[in-house]
């Protein structure tokens, strides 16, 4: 039994409804970084994922535009609102990642980008004058999107994840997944998870950051189904009396939502009904401390921070 | 009877006109196909294109063979250090007593690395290699046999994720088009709606023209075609580039066993015209257009590679101040000893006879004066 026992109803527990009102009010950020080559369907599946136009559909390179010859950075924010919670979503592209013939470095810009924003979290937590809620734009998530060759990882996703797997969170999902049969889907994500295993690639969920058994379970259950197959649509068709959001072919719909034909939903689940909140907290307190703790004793450059460092409030 | 005698011998007149003879030279198509039939055909089939795009299950769908059984496939630490490879399997297939020696030359590792630069020198180094055999074969001595490698047609797989040709395509078809026919074809063309896939051909079409692509052009069909067959060739080259699904399986549909994908909305059938434009690949890759393939690899691409390279050897044997002997003799490295003899052999007499030529010739001038 934890601590002593109450003689009465104290109403301590109205504390769970008092931040929660609180959080109401003040909403809360987002961000989210896509990760791809071009045309996998990123924008797409975050305009599903969020329901709402939150990425512009690029319709591929119209004439006058060239394919970048560097990875560009290209972040969208849009306020979406749902049972009075307010979210300040932003959306990071990264348009000519992995379209060149030639895409040695190319997870460079990305992880620069990444960077900046610890550093400019970073500046202001230093401050003496601090805001009172700093700005946050650090990647909370990065969803790295893989082509479904059924065969296994290509080089370059295995050289990206590398790279960035210490710095952010990856959210791997297998990208149109509408092309690869119920056999293929599994055998193909059973390769992929063992290459990620042997290169020591760790996505999230981390197993080094489960904090009890409870999370533990739950985690390698998400960590067995993942990566998760998905398709994205932004079209509705009628089927079987209901509209649903799907892909018409000429041999069937393809439905969006329905979890026998692709892991649209499990996705969705893990990352915005449950693990929102934590993605944000292992940003924060992992992957941003890190950074931090590297950047202080590379060079002391900036104030030390007082000793009242361990009681760190979570800005969120 | 009398009448038939003096046909048998009265000579044609071509002024004759309506009592022009029956010759009968008009079986000679018809020798030429039994001595093909009795000969039998070859052709050389190569696919390129990134892993994972189904090259080896399209090729074992139109040629309903299974020639990658055993097939390993590589994860990706083990990708990291391989370059691309030319890989090739022969396999004899026959049909009504028509016999095809058919040989698939396949291109592992291409597009795959992160680097890619050049990644198609090998493949232009294995298709000049062929012509540069050829060549060699056609101007030796012995002609009997002839082995023909050379690479008839290309299909190039694009992958239907983009958004139309990305710089590796491009680059890809630009550095081939002068060597081989290519032929691309948009890939697992299951994952596009009917919208998808109308779009992708039009922006694939599009950048082919702006970048001046020189794919391979279907002849036009002569004017005195049926209108049903002009109307089949219209569609065909309007069709382009086909859009594909390949399939190793068999599957249930609609009461048939078809090649199929089975998938949890719906059964892709790979020869359902509605489905995909495997039929029509099929039927332009063999049967119709095998021939033309050949005749264009012989006639256009070989061709260039030969002019090239005689220009390249003149221009070497007047830099080198040689005589230039009436027959083209190859600098190349014959690893035959006894033919190389012969030809010392050859070259001497011409030599000799030459020097006894201008002799005469001196001796009629000395005479003359």
């Amino acid at each position: 039994m934890w601590g002593s026992t109450l003689l009465g109803y104290v109403g301590i527990d109205t504390i769970i409804e008092q931040m929660r009102k609180k959080t109401m009010k003040t909403g809360f950020d987002f961000n989210i970084m896509v990760v791809g080559q071009s045309g996998l369907g990123k924008s797409t599946l975050v305009n599903t994922l969020f329901k709402s136009q939150v990425s512009r559909r690029s319709s591929g390179w119209s004439r006058d535009d060239k394919i970048p010859k560097t990875v560009e950075i290209k972040s969208v924010s849009h306020v979406i609102e749902e049972g009075g919670v307010k979210m300040k979503l932003t959306v990071i592209d990264t348009p000519g990642f992995g379209d060149q013939i030639n895409n040695e470095n190319c997870w460079e810009p990305i992880s620069k980008y990444i960077n900046e924003q610890y550093e400019k979290f970073l500046k202001e937590e230093v401050n003496i004058a601090r805001k009172k809620r700093i700005p946050d734009t650090r990647v909370h998530c990065c969803l790295y999107f893989i082509s479904p060759t059924g065969h296994s990882l290509r080089q370059l996703d295995v050289e990206f994840m590398k790279h960035l797997g210490r710095a952010v969170n990856i959210i791997p999902v297998i990208a149109k997944a509408d092309t690869l049969t119920p056999e293929e889907k599994t055998e193909f994500k059973q390769r992929v998870r063992k290459e990620l295993e042997v290169c020591g690639i760790e996505f999230y969920p981390q197993k080094e950051f489960d904090e009890d058994m409870e999370d533990k379970s739950d985690n390698d259950k998400i960590r067995e189904a993942m990566p998760f197959a998905v398709v994205g649509s932004d079209k509705e068709y009628q089927v079987n009396g209901k509209r649903v959001l799907g892909r018409k072919t000429a041999w069937g719909i393809v439905e969006v939502e329905n979890p026998n034909h692709c892991e649209f939903s499990l996705l969705r689940d893990f990352l915005i009904r449950s693990h929102l909140q934590d993605l944000k907290e292992v940003t924060h307190n992992i992957h941003y401390e890190t950074y931090r703790a590297k950047r202080l004793n590379d060079n002391g450059g900036l104030h030390p921070i007082s000793s009242s460092s361990d009681t760190q409030e979570s800005n969120l | 009877m009398t009448t038939n005698t003096r046909y048998k011998n009265r000579p044609v007149k071509a002024e004759d006109g309506e009592e022009k003879e029956y010759v009968g030279f008009a079986t000679l198509p018809n020798q030429v196909h039994r001595k093909s039939v009795k000969k039998g055909f070859d052709f050389t089939l190569m696919v390129a294109g990134e892993s994972g795009l189904g090259k080896s299950t399209l090729v074992n769908s139109l040629f309903l063979t299974d020639l990658h059984k055993d097939r390993k496939l590589l994860n990706a630490e083990e990708r990291i250090h391989q370059t691309v490879e030319i890989t090739k399997h022969t396999v004899d297939i026959e049909e009504k007593g028509v016999k095809l020696k058919l040989t698939i030359v396949d291109t592992p590792g291409f597009g795959d690395a992160v680097n890619n630069t050049e990644c198609w020198k090998p493949i232009t180094d294995y298709i000049d290699q062929q012509f540069e055999q050829y060549f060699r074969d056609e101007s030796g001595l012995n002609r009997k046999n002839i082995q023909d490698n050379r690479v008839h047609c290309c299909l190039y797989f694009i992958p239907p994720f983009g958004h139309g040709l990305r710089p590796v395509d491009v680059e890809f078809m630009k550095a081939l088009q002068d060597k081989v026919n290519v032929v691309p074809l948009i890939s697992k063309a299951d994952c596009l709606t009917p919208t998808e896939i109308r779009k992708m051909k039009d922006r694939v079409r599009e950048e082919i023209e702006k970048f001046g692509i020189k794919v391979y052009q279907f002849p036009d069909c002569d004017s005195d075609e049926d209108e049903e067959f002009k109307q089949q060739d219209r569609e065909l080259k309007e069709s382009t580039p086909f859009a594909v699904i390949g399939s190793n399986t068999v599957v249930e549909a609609r009461g048939q066993r078809v090649r199929g994908r089975l998938y949890p909305w719906g059964i892709v059938e790979v020869e359902n015209q509605s489905h995909c434009d495997f039929v029509k690949l099929r039927n332009m890759l063999i049967r119709t257009h095998m021939h033309d393939l050949k005749d264009i690899t012989c006639d256009v691409h070989y061709e260039n590679y030969r002019a090239q390279c005689i220009q390249q050897m003149t221009s070497k044997l007047t830099q080198d101040n040689r005589v230039e002997s009436p027959i083209p003799i190859l600098q190349l490295s014959t690893p035959d000893v006894e033919t190389e003899k012969l030809i010392k052999m050859k070259d001497e007499e011409l030599r000799r006879m030459q020097e006894m030529l201008q002799k005469m010739q001196q001796q009629m001038h000395e005479q003359d004066l």
